[in-house]
């Protein structure tokens, strides 16, 4: 980035851009991040290459240094504000050029939590990944879960819980879908700081993802396998 | 008549180091347990506290409990863990079964020094609801300002505070300067404010139980 501030994206090169834009992003520079976005496009990048390439490529290193306790909460926030100003600009033009769909999710926090930003991470790395996110927001009970799988029909369910009070609460729900023998129409991922893959695995959840860049790479290893499921029949 | 002279050497002041029964705590309770020891004159008690920022890093928890656990257990007759699960999903208790040891009961401090079941009670009233403690209302600003980054980016303030709609102050003491600190609190982070005393709660009983 730039000491002085006078640094004109401009001159940049796109690939001098684009290693500019993971570095505003790591530094959580909303408007640098959002002039390079308009940068890109006006140079008549797709708007799923400047998605790519530019922001969830600047997030997956933002998201490696959280994992090595190198950045923390308040960093990673600022980055993940930064890229949702950079999709705020290219989401209706991915809309609008068709950008290769990876699969739908429905996302929640779950009844009785209403901490949303590690969900609100998943859902936008998820999107940069190429899914439709459908985010229910928070303290969901289990029947806004089963109202949004029947309405939306997505490939996967995620759940998210802040709380060790409210992670049981996503037990609830999976068994609820069982009952109703829905179960294994769905993918279920559940995340939080306090679970693990051990609560994952006892409350009958498909995987745990311990970040949203885990998240994403498990959400496409499920779809993969859908999809070659799907092609050997 | 007698008059009984109460003069300040009478008062009972704890001494770290000296009893058999090693109490291993959070240091958010550290002042607390202090007072109870001192107010009820046990002697029993050592006490060791871990840094009570880890409020916002549960993940180091873990791991410095296990060694100080390891590091204490041939010198006294027994431990006590004054933790609740504080965001470990369920790994303190691990911990605890593999070595033998009990601890508070309950999910984090607000559970124990409400009641478990008062505080199960008004959860769902509550769930909007952003907890202080004396602890937190007197630490508020290095520990959830600074602590969260919002005292270098406040912008970041609706990100975390956006989904809550009140503060709600559980004091552990009548204390006029904290209930300002807590309001104060609630009044920078744009929450409403709701006051209730619980004392100490289920850690004096606790305690007792094993003075």
């Amino acid at each position: 980035m730039s000491d002085d501030g006078e640094l004109d994206l401009n001159s940049l090169n796109d690939e001098e851009l684009v290693q500019q834009v993971h570095d505003d992003l790591y530094d959580g520079l909303k408007e640098e991040v959002e002039a390079a976005v308009h940068i890109l496009l006006g140079r008549g990048w797709t708007p799923y290459k400047v998605l790519t390439e530019a922001l969830v490529e600047g997030m997956r290193i933002v998201g490696v240094d959280f994992r090595d306790g190198i950045l923390f909460v308040p960093e990673v926030l600022l980055a993940a504000n930064s890229m949702k100003a950079g999709m705020t600009i290219l989401r209706p033009l991915l809309i609008a050029t068709g950008a290769p769909r990876q699969g739908k999710m429905v996302i929640g926090t779950v009844k009785g939590d209403i901490h949303d930003i590690g969900k609100n991470l998943v859902g936008m790395m998820m999107e940069g990944a190429g899914f439709e996110v459908i985010d229910l927001g928070i303290n969901n009970p289990v029947e806004k879960y089963l109202a949004a799988m029947e309405e939306h029909k997505p490939d996967i369910l995620g759940m998210s819980a802040l709380l060790t009070t409210t992670m049981p609460y996503m037990k609830v729900v999976i068994d609820t879908m069982k009952e109703k023998g829905m179960r294994d129409d769905y993918v279920v991922l559940v995340g939080g700081a306090p679970l693990n893959e051990d609560f994952a695995k006892a409350i009958g959840a498909d995987a745990y993802c311990r970040d949203a860049a885990v998240a994403v790479e498990t959400a496409k290893s499920y779809m993969a396998k859908k999809h070659n499921q799907l092609t050997a029949n | 008549m007698t008059l009984v002279n109460l003069k300040p050497s009478d008062e009972f002041e704890f001494k770290p180091g000296q009893g058999k029964v090693l109490l291993l705590a959070c240091g958010a309770l550290g002042r607390e347990i202090v007072d109870l020891i001192e107010r009820n004159r046990w002697t029993a008690f050592d006490l060791q506290c871990l840094p009570a920022k880890w409020h916002n890093t549960p993940d180091k928890i873990v791991p410095a409990l296990r060694e100080k656990i390891r590091e204490a257990k041939p010198r006294y007759q027994s431990i006590f863990v004054l933790y609740g699960d504080c965001g470990t999903g369920g790994d303190i208790d691990k911990l605890l079964a593999e070595e033998g040891i009990e601890r508070l009961e309950g999910p984090h401090c607000y559970a124990f020094f409400s009641s478990q079941e008062t505080f199960a009670s008004t959860a769902e009233e509550d769930v909007t609801g952003f907890f202080l403690t004396d602890y937190l209302a007197r630490h508020f600003d290095k520990l959830i300002w600074e602590g969260l980054g919002m005292d270098r980016h406040p912008e970041l303030l609706p990100l975390y505070f956006g989904n809550y709609t009140k503060i709600v102050f559980l004091a552990q003491t009548r204390n006029e300067e904290l209930a300002k600190k807590a309001m104060a609190a609630a009044k920078r982070l744009g929450l409403a404010y709701e006051y209730r005393y619980t004392g100490y709660g289920e850690l004096e009983r606790d305690l007792k139980a094993r003075a």
